[in-house]
């Protein structure tokens, strides 16, 4: 802790420290994670879906072992095997993109992403909706919350417009001038505590888009990989988005990968000039070895049924957690294993995060609203765990109650 | 390295998928059960009709694709196994109720049924989809779910019979999930999942080794050993019945249920008579010749022959190199006197049946004793009227099913006798079998017994146990769990807590 301080991060350090959450992870198998001293938490983290399949699953660890015994990154300038099957596969599971470009983390994605729409559309201008998060790097880090931008002098706001969530009007009124290369938008905005975008909504945002010739992002790297019970999250609310991308839990949390899906004709820059942009660890062989056995378990009857079963159990078990302690724990944000929990105090999150912790479950509250708690199960999560975790919860109330009456700021 | 290399070696090995998704049915097998296991009586026997009237729409389809898949056996008696594990088994049990809880008032107990939960079963390939069926219809009639791994050699029929049930109960409102089957089995992935501690019981049917493996595993196990089945023919028998029965069942799906006869032994004065009866039932009596050719041929190599499971006798023959005539439906190698060591009277998945005679009943019950032990505690079969012999043969022989005057086949199985019908033939103690029965779904079962004090007079037909089973769909649980309980509840609550009252003050009464 003192040398993670002194030499890492003191920022983080302190905020964990201060938040009753002091973690150093140690050991890591399946959905548990280890401190130091041995203590067991249940992972409902998964860092955003990168453990989707737990930490160190089995089979994906066998095939990067594999892997390497006649892989490594590869060279980005050229043709792979890896490359190119890894690369049908996605498109297979879009049949209206073209082309996957691959990247190595999610901001790398939205950065092909926006600098794609830039391409199609000759235009500068990126919308995004304000709380909503892309990643850090230069051109996702503007679409985000100016906490992360501002601090850097980072934020452009001439290009970059942010406008409500749920408000299609505003989209409308920002479009109307027909200078906005893209708006993008998580299908279900994770950071700031996943809520549930209105019926209808997504696809009004979308054909707004077409309709003043703007590109339709959707930024998948939370909602993919079947968190929302389908493939990709916009099939459940019918879209059909220009360009998509996704990330975490692609590289089945053993080896960063990311991907950017197009359509051909967004995709055009790449037959035009491939190399306008390129990335050494982005699409790495081993990257995609991962990526593809991922894709492939996902889409395993055995994988589908589980995560309805996970779905159908919380959905179940969190209406009944909700009637026992309906105090303080008000609604529930679900679509499939993507869930986010309601706390009637700003930040009741952080103190049931805390008190989860202290029961054995890591959860994180969400950055942007910290009344509300995220809370990501694994796509196979069996049985047992997931009755345990409700238990934890129940047990992990009271003791959430009094840390939010003892009055004193949490975080 | 020269200059232009070509590598030979793959470049990548993808781990076993097979195993991992072995594992993964096992996990949602869990899921299935968490649900089914609180099913009520009428979703449960709903479901158990769906998937008998699958089973029997198919039966004949999958009777040839068994056929075709392991060169066993034959289309039609397949067919009529496959049957008899739908309806009739269904009908068997269906007044076996595994699912309300019991009231047993004069001893004041409670009873609440409590499933295994995940049973993991093995099938052979003698016997692969009449064996998916009646362990299916055991798992559904006992609320548990079921991953089923076929032998290898039926994996896809074994698959597509399961998938057809799992169907079919899903249509009627069973949890996904509830029947499954590996598509890839192999000897490591059983081992593996045998040992996994997310089963809860294991059913084994197969040989020795596996069966063994299975009791091995640390994880309950019901499982089952090979057979050898001693008929024997006192001379009280009608022969011409007996002859019947024994070549009908050696017949029978060619021989390749383990409760076939593998010897019939009679005594030497009733030999020739016997003989010539089967003869005319359409059995072949094998001359010292071919009786060689035959032991030879079955045991010649390293064990038995396994090319002639399940084969037909003219197939047998043909292969021995014995002419008979095309009608024969039996092999009968004759080895004149019971000695224990010739390998004709080790066990034969195939219709050779060794006729052997002894000098009196003693020697024969003795001689008996010893095949038997080859398959020990399975089954044998008594041909006569004589029921001293039988209930002395019946003491002595270490086997849990004695057959009179029926085809033992059939009848240890319980398809030609009142016995339970079953795939899988408890061999009990004498067999290193933890359940000597025909095994049923009632094994699948354990009770949560709620005793009260012996002198306590609690009137139990008041408690309200409808909360201990659901209607059946998963997601209306919750709701139909709210709304059809809290109304009725007030009268029945009063009258319980009356009771709780009451006793609680007998209590004190006893203590004080």
């Amino acid at each position: 802790m003192q040398k993670a301080a002194e030499y890492w991060n003191p920022g983080k350090v302190s905020f964990w420290t201060e938040a009753g959450t002091p973690m150093v992870i140690d050991r890591r198998e399946g959905y548990f994670l280890y401190d130091m001293s041995g203590k067991r938490l249940i992972d409902l983290h998964l860092n955003g879906g990168t453990y989707n399949f737990g930490h160190r699953h089995p089979e994906l660890v066998e095939v990067l072992k594999s892997g390497l015994d006649y892989f490594d990154m590869g060279n980005h300038w050229f043709p792979s095997v890896a490359r190119a099957a890894f690369a049908e596969q996605l498109v297979n599971t879009a049949p209206h993109t073209k082309y996957a470009i691959f990247g190595a983390g999610g901001a790398e994605a939205v950065e092909i992403a926006l600098k794609t729409a830039r391409y199609a559309t000759k235009r500068k201008k990126i919308v995004s909706i304000i709380k909503g998060y892309h990643g850090h790097s230069g051109l996702s880090v503007a679409t985000g919350d100016e906490r992360f931008s501002k601090i850097f002098l980072a934020d452009q706001p001439d290009d970059f417009l942010q406008i409500p969530f749920n408000d299609a009007d505003a989209l409308e009124s920002v479009l109307k001038g027909r200078d906005v290369a893209a708006f993008i938008i998580e299908t279900i905005p994770a950071t700031y505590g996943f809520p549930m975008p209105n019926d209808g909504y997504l696809k009004a945002c979308q054909d707004l888009c077409h309709k003043y010739g703007t590109k339709f992002i959707s930024d998948e790297v939370q909602t993919g990989l079947m968190r929302t019970g389908v493939m990709w999250g916009w099939q459940g609310y019918g879209l059909k988005p220009d360009i998509f991308v996704c990330g975490k839990g692609l590289g089945g949390g053993i080896y960063p990968i990311s991907a950017c899906l197009v359509t051909e004709e967004c995709g055009q820059w790449l037959v035009e000039d491939g190399a306008a942009h390129i990335s050494t660890a982005g699409g790495s062989e081993l990257g995609c070895l991962v990526g593809h056995h991922v894709i492939e378990m996902l889409q395993r009857p055995e994988v589908i049924s589980n995560i309805k079963f996970v779905t159908e159990y919380f959905a179940q078990s969190m209406k009944e957690m909700m009637a026992r302690h309906s105090d303080f724990f008000v609604g529930v944000r679900q679509r499939g294993v993507v869930l986010g929990l309601e706390f009637d105090h700003p930040e009741g999150a952080v103190a049931v995060s805390r008190a989860l912790y202290e029961n054995g479950v890591w959860a994180i509250f969400s950055s942007l609203d910290k009344s509300v708690l995220q809370f990501k199960p694994g796509v196979v999560l069996d049985v047992d765990t997931c009755q345990e975790i409700i238990d934890r919860f129940d047990a992990a109330m009271p003791r959430a109650r009094q840390i939010l009456k003892s009055g004193r700021r949490v975080a | 390295m020269s200059e232009h290399q070509v590598f030979n070696t793959p470049r990548l090995e993808v781990p076993d998928r097979s195993l991992s998704r072995a594992r993964m049915k096992v996990d949602r097998a869990a899921w299935a059960s968490r649900y089914f296991r609180n099913f009520n009586r009428k979703a449960v026997l709903e479901i158990a009709e769906s998937i008998a009237e699958a089973g029997y729409n198919r039966a004949g389809e999958f009777a040839e694709l068994a056929v075709s898949e392991t060169g066993y056996g034959v289309v039609e008696h397949k067919k009529l196994k496959n049957q008899l594990c739908t309806y009739e088994l269904l009908n068997y049990y269906r007044d076996l109720d595994l699912v309300t809880p019991r009231v047993d008032a004069a001893r004041q107990i409670i009873e609440l049924a409590k499933p295994a939960g995940v049973v993991f079963a093995l099938a052979p390939a003698t016997n692969p989809v009449a064996t998916v069926y009646y362990k299916a219809m055991l798992a559904v009639l006992s609320r548990n779910a079921i991953v089923i791994s076929p032998h290898p050699a039926a994996k896809k029929t074994s698959v597509l019979a399961a998938q057809h049930l799992a169907a079919a109960a899903e249509a009627a409102g069973a949890p996904s999930g509830l029947i499954q089957c590996v598509e890839e089995p192999s000897i490591p992935l059983v081992q593996d999942i045998m040992a996994s501690d997310r089963i809860n019981v294991i059913i084994a049917t197969g040989g020795t080794a596996m069966v063994r493996a299975a009791y091995s595993s640390g994880n309950p196990a019901l499982g089952v050993g090979p057979g050898n089945a001693v008929a024997y023919v006192d001379p009280s028998a009608n022969v011409a019945a007996t002859a019947k029965c024994l070549v009908d069942s050696k017949s029978f799906d060619n021989s390749v249920l383990c409760t076939n006869e593998s010897v019939v032994i009679t005594l030497e004065k009733n030999r020739g008579n016997l003989e010539r009866a089967l003869r005319s039932a359409g059995a072949h009596i094998c001359n010292e010749i071919d009786t060689d050719k035959l032991r030879n041929y079955l045991f010649g190599g390293e064990g038995f022959t396994l090319e002639a499971i399940g084969k037909s006798a003219r197939w047998i023959a043909e292969q021995a190199g014995v002419r008979v005539s095309p009608a024969t439906k039996v092999l009968v190698p004759v080895v004149a006197t019971p000695g224990q060591d010739d390998l004709l009277f080790h066990e034969k998945l195939c219709p050779v049946l060794t006729l052997t005679a002894a000098v009196d009943f003693e020697q024969a019950v003795t001689f008996a004793k010893h095949t038997t032990r080859r398959g020990a505690g399975h089954s044998a079969a008594f041909h006569g009227d004589n029921s001293n012999r039988l209930v002395d043969f019946s003491q002595k022989m270490p086997v849990y099913r004695v057959v009179v005057n029926a085809p033992c086949s059939q009848g240890a199985a319980g398809f030609a006798t009142h016995l339970p019908p079953t795939f899988t033939i408890g061999t009990g103690f004498a067999g290193r079998s933890s359940v000597g029965e025909n095994v049923g779904p009632q094994h699948l079962v354990h009770w949560t017994r709620i005793a009260y004090a012996k002198d306590s007079k609690v009137n139990l037909e008041s408690i309200d146990l409808s909360d201990v089973t659901t209607s059946g769909n998963p997601t209306a649980e919750v709701q139909s769990r709210k709304s059809v309980t809290e109304p009725v509840d007030s009268g029945v609550r009063d009258e319980l807590r009356r009771l709780i009252l009451e006793e609680l003050q007998n209590l004190k009464g006893d203590a004080q």
